[in-house]
């Protein structure tokens, strides 16, 4: 299995540096070529490990790969860990990330840049899978900036944009705050286990749980403290609340970077994150307090302006938001297994919905607002149906005992988690998670309404006038104005059907390992100890009252019919709530003015205090002080030095006698 | 390599060099230096090949007596030897970023690079207490002209600020001097670093050290100095200036101060932490409003400077460890994130960042190093700086969670200010006609940028190389200053097990 480990990370590596030093001087198609290949061989060979694990023939193993650092105590190296957990991320990540290479030719044709978009992909990958080989803290962290790096690099990429190169940097910065924690969390680990590996850390955090320790001044719990800094960093990279806000910017790149980046993997680091610390969070009660909070808390708050905003992709970049709220809290209430198995079949299907949004762009000549879509039913039919299994399984439609899409497994297991783990904390997440899911199903269903159903209402868009050459009053009565959607060609097409197998199929074939453990009577057997699998709570899951069970089907009904109602059987509806309820919509539509915010506190003070510290710092004090206050006195003394030497005699006889007087007066004294 | 006097060789070099340069002048000094410069780096490697990793402490010494209290005496552990690595690396590479933009009095000008070569050198080598301050302060007299005689505008406002700061600490650092040889008996530095002078004594020899010391790095509040400075110096100079200048002082601290007044470094590193953590905060903001190119990154250094002097007085290895990577990485990143200014400054002859914009569309392969160089001053994971930052940081932590904390808002703001930069010079549309007509990197831009992006990465995926050196040195200098550590504030305490796993569902609610 070594040399196909190896393979596996190293290969998107080498593509991307290729692909990256090459850039143009060959043509696109080979940079295309290189990339794409080596994904599909990860992938390829990422499946016999996954099975593997799935099948119990395989075992954890480390690849050792280079010495890193060593200094004192500290060591950490260059080595790659595989195990049930890594197994199922590999999986995700180079699948995924072999689709979006594929999608990608299809959707950046026209782009001249293809070469360097290519390698920032592989780049990505690389970092990602680096991310989670990851034996030590340090070398996470490496693979956690490695994909803030690609993040920022992709982000950006059309950086002609002012708006993109304002949203990397924003993705940049807020991350490094959680950075902060991240760092610190290290830091406090080191200190207090000596050591950055995390299966020596795993092993002796049980001891730690009752010891305090420090920090700021403050006396806390060790493994509170340690977790809670540790989780700060996976907020950022995971979007929850508070950090959130580099998200929706960051769909800014191109279309199949939010679907790889954005939806499917770097998002679901913070979360792998806690997941693979398991066993260190279960023995910190209130860090886990916190992550659950935070977890329901986001997936409420992020569901909220899901159901208001215009933008295709910002709908669904909340929609992920909110998705990974649902994992945290999974986490939260102790069910890793059930965080990692939404994290699994979210990865399929909101893949799928961003390249699917990234097909209905394409068709639409890049018009992403769905006020101008409408009636693109019968016109893209394969991306239509490829979006309705999306919506499908996102909504997690299913009847109980017999089939459903990928999201009824995962959605209705993390709900019934929460409540089966009893506490206050886990009850509000319960209901959290169960008012957000009727708003995932509302704004879903919204967006396939008004993206696939109703009338046309293209010629009010501008891209579409562009491509038309013809206003709205010219086009008169046909709303349309004569443009023709075209459906995507079929290098675009192949990754979508892909990807909706994955969605219909993921949550039934893999319930019973992922949530279970196992198929058979063995539970925990698939994880084998790479996650803390909590059997208490796997068991009390699946007891939970048939009313708990069915909340989340009926609740994802309810934002059906909510949504069938308002964008399809009254559409005047929403005009008239918004008339009534101005102030909600505004602050809602406003994403609760967090950017407003965050920019009166945090980004102006810094920049005021900058130019203070200059002007009124370094040059108005320390410099005028300093070195041109000596210089200002060194001027005038020996100006006034000057006037005393004088070269007239009676000058030097004065200064002589009262020099005299102050002698004498100081011997007597 | 017993017996042939290498670094006196490495020395001579340059001086041949530099009277040489005096006298041809014109064009053919170019030459003269590059090959002077390029032989100085060649027996620069072979020192590093020949240096025994784990053998004496010191080596490659050489003695010889002048006169009473002072000999000719140079020698270098692992810390002297990476430091003189990274001038003598960055030496042929000032003298190519050198090669056009310099036209006035060129012999003169290459002269003076190659005379702060051979100070340099006998800086970081000398083990004679006088020696190492004639080195250490006559370093000034080279970098004073380049700044007054080829500098910008305002050259001598900032040639004689940087003069002034400079020599005002020097001078109470050569009468502490005094006192250490007539109460030691002997100017040998090695001797000396052993020597325990008495606690009171060291108080007022730590604080007169500390005066030369912060000036040279320059911590907060006596940096001002620094932005004036890189901005008329030109390019050539500002990359030897933040290269190899600055590590002046944090070489400082670590040969003298802590070993020779362990007491009064413990007990003065409150002070050390107070203005390293307003330096981090303070210069990291003011870099974010910076208009002027070369004046962000002046005061990014002082930042990250800080972050060295509070790694050095964390008073673990890896405070010390990280102390000297970032000391490394930040020659190799900061000189090469100047040489970025200076190859768009040679095109359009301003540093105004305004002026700039898109340029990664007439010139991808620059943007491209001026990413990495960028990324690299970031911090991130695989390039130099990382390494630095988060042993010193982890250091830090180790003895106060306060300064770590501070310390490391320092990732937040650095990635604010650089990637600013970034944005305003490389994305964006290309709004100034001149700006977007510039050609990408020549082939001598490429030599000087390429090397620096290899040896930046290579520092971030395998620092061993660079560690290795000087890890017995920091053993030894750890054991020699851990009694005087500061006591951490992080106190880890026993106490009864919680509950043993907070989902276990038998033990509702675990909270404490």
């Amino acid at each position: 299995m070594q040399t196909q480990i190896l393979l596996i990370v190293f290969l998107p590596l080498l593509a991307s540096i290729i692909a990256g030093l090459v850039n143009k001087n060959a043509p696109s198609v080979f940079a295309k070529s290189i990339t794409t290949g080596a994904l599909f061989v990860s992938a390829a060979l990422s499946w016999p490990i996954f099975l593997g694990f799935l099948g119990g023939t395989a075992t954890a193993e480390v690849v050792p790969v280079l010495k890193w650092v060593q200094s004192g105590d500290m060591t950490f190296d260059w080595a790659l860990r595989v195990d049930a957990l890594t197994a199922v991320m590999l999986v995700v990540i180079n699948s995924v990330s072999a689709l979006v290479h594929l999608y990608s030719w299809g959707y950046m044709e026209e782009d001249p840049d293809q070469p360097r978009f290519f390698a920032y992909l592989s780049l990505f990958t690389f970092a990602m899978l680096m991310l989670v080989t990851a034996d030590n803290l340090v070398q996470m962290f490496f693979g956690w900036e490695g994909v803030g790096l690609a993040s920022y690099l992709l982000i950006g990429f059309w950086f002609k944009k002012p708006s993109a190169g304002a949203a990397a940097i924003k993705a940049f910065v807020v991350n490094r705050v959680g950075d902060l924690g991240f760092m610190l969390g290290i830091f406090g680990t080191f200190l207090v286990f000596q050591t950055t590996s995390i299966s020596e850390i795993l092993e002796a955090a049980p001891a730690m749980s009752g010891t305090t320790i420090g920090f700021l001044g403050m006396r806390l719990y060790t493994m509170d403290i340690l977790c809670i800094l540790l989780f700060i960093g996976a907020m950022g990279k995971s979007a929850q609340l508070f950090l959130h806000t580099w998200l929706p910017d960051a769909m800014e790149g191109p279309t199949p970077v939010s679907a790889l980046i954005h939806a499917a993997t770097m998002v679901t680091a913070g979360v792998f994150m806690v997941c693979r610390l398991s066993p260190m969070f279960e023995t910190a009660p209130t860090a886990l307090a916190i992550v659950t909070v935070v977890g329901a808390a986001t997936c409420f708050f992020a569901a909220t302006i899901g159901t208001t905003q215009w933008d295709i992709k910002r709908v669904i970049a909340y929609s992920t938001c909110s998705q990974l709220g649902y994992m945290f809290f999974a986490a939260g209430v102790g069910a890793y297994g059930v965080a990692m198995f939404h994290l699994f079949t979210h990865a399929f299907f909101k893949a799928l919905l961003f390249l699917g949004a990234g097909s209905v762009i394409h068709a639409m000549h890049h018009e992403q607002d769905m006020r101008y879509y409408g009636d693109l039913r019968k016109k893209i039919p394969i991306t239509f149906w490829a979006m309705m299994a999306g919506t499908l399984a996102i909504t997690g439609v299913g009847v109980l005992g017999v089939f459903g899409f990928a999201g009824f497994y995962s959605k209705d297991a993390i709900l019934e988690a929460a409540f089966a783990r009893g506490t206050g904390i886990s009850q509000f997440a319960f209901w959290a998670g169960a008012v957000a899911a009727l708003l995932t199903s509302f704004y879903s269903w919204r967006l396939m309404f008004l993206t696939f159903w109703g009338k046309p209402r293209w010629i009010d868009s501008e891209h579409i006038q562009h491509s038309v050459h013809k206003t709205p009053e010219e086009a008169g009565a046909d709303t349309t104005g004569g443009y023709k959607p075209h459906e995507s060609p079929w290098s675009m097409l192949i990754p979508l059907i892909l990807l909706t197998v994955g969605a219909v199929l993921a949550g039934y074939i893999y319930k019973y390992p992922f949530i279970d453990g196992s198929s058979d009577a063995v539970n925990g057997a698939f994880w084998g100890g790479s996650i803390y699998f909590n059997e208490n709570l796997v068991h009390a899951l699946h007891a939970v009252p048939l009313w708990v069970k069915l909340t989340a089907t009926v609740v994802m009904i309810t934002g059906f019919i909510g949504a069938y109602i308002a964008y399809i059987a009254k559409p005047d509806i929403p005009a008239k709530f918004v008339e009534n309820f101005g102030w909600l919509h505004r602050f809602v539509y406003n994403k609760w003015y967090f950017d407003e915010l965050y920019d009166r506190i945090f980004v102006k003070p810094a920049f005021w205090l900058g130019r203070q510290f200059w002007k009124l710092g370094d040059i108005g004090t320390i410099d005028r002080f300093g070195p041109n206050g000596i210089a200002w006195v060194v001027e005038r003394s020996s100006g006034a030095a000057k006037t005393i030497q004088s070269g007239y005699l009676y000058t030097y006889a004065l200064i002589m006698l009262l020099g005299l007087i102050a002698a004498i007066t100081w011997v007597l004294l | 390599m017993d017996g042939f006097p290498i670094l006196t060789t490495m020395m001579l070099v340059p001086l041949v060099g530099a009277i040489l340069c005096l006298f041809i002048g014109g064009a053919a000094a170019r030459g003269v230096a590059l090959a002077a410069t390029l032989a100085t780096f060649a027996l620069g490697v072979l020192l590093w090949a020949s240096y025994d990793i784990g053998g004496a402490q010191w080596q490659f010494t050489e003695r010889a007596e002048l006169f009473e209290g002072f000999s000719y005496a140079l020698g270098i552990d692992g810390i002297a030897l990476m430091l003189i690595m990274l001038s003598v690396f960055l030496m042929p590479i000032c003298v190519l970023a050198s090669w056009t933009s310099i036209t006035k009095r060129v012999g003169e000008y290459m002269s003076a690079f190659l005379f702060m070569e051979v100070l340099m050198i006998g800086v970081f080598a000398a083990q004679d207490l006088f020696l190492f301050y004639i080195f250490f302060e006559a370093g000034l007299i080279p970098m004073y002209l380049i700044i007054g005689v080829w500098g910008g505008d305002n050259r001598i406002y900032a040639s004689y600020k940087f003069f002034l700061y400079t020599l005002f600490g020097s001078v109470l650092m050569l009468i502490a001097m005094f006192w250490m040889v007539a109460e030691a008996g002997t100017s040998d530095i090695p001797t000396l670093m052993q020597y325990d002078f008495p606690v009171a004594a060291q108080f007022w020899l730590f604080l007169a050290f500390f005066a030369s010391f912060a000036v040279k790095m320059p911590m907060w509040p006596v940096h001002t100095w620094l932005p004036d400075a890189h901005v008329q110096a030109p390019t050539a100079g500002s990359v030897i200036l933040a290269g190899v200048l600055l590590k002046l002082g944090g070489y400082g601290f670590i040969r003298f101060s802590l070993p020779m007044f362990p007491d009064a470094s413990g007990e003065l590193a409150w002070l050390i932490f107070a203005l390293s953590m307003v330096a981090v905060v303070y210069t990291s903001l003011v870099a974010l409003v910076q208009q002027d190119m070369k004046k962000l990154i002046a005061y990014s250094s002082v930042a990250h400077m800080a972050l060295v002097t509070a790694g050095l007085f964390a008073f673990n290895v890896q405070g010390l460890e990280g102390a000297m990577m970032i000391m490394l990485g930040h020659g190799l990143v900061s000189g090469a994130l100047f040489l970025c200014v200076g190859v768009i400054y040679d095109r359009l002859h301003t540093r105004e960042i305004d002026r700039y914009g898109g340029l990664s569309i007439n010139m991808p392969y620059y943007a491209l190093f001026f990413l990495l160089f960028t990324m690299a001053s970031v911090g991130l994971p695989g390039t130099s700086n990382f390494i630095g930052e988060f042993l010193a940081l982890a250091g830090i932590y180790q003895t106060s969670t306060w300064v770590a904390f501070v310390c490391t808002t320092g990732i937040i703001l650095g990635a604010a200010y650089m990637l600013y930069l970034y944005r305003r010079v490389a994305f964006g549309v290309q709004k100034n006609e001149d700006a977007a007509a510039m050609p990408d990197i020549t082939a001598r831009e490429w030599a000087m940028m390429a090397p620096i992006a290899a040896a930046v990465l290579w520092m971030g995926v395998y620092p061993e190389s660079f560690l290795a050196p000087m890890r017995a040195d920091i053993a030894a200098l750890d054991a020699r200053i851990a009694s005087a550590a500061p006591a951490n504030d992080s106190q880890l305490a026993d106490g009864a097990p919680r509950a043993e796993a907070a989902n276990a569902i038998a033990h509702e609610g675990g909270e404490h």
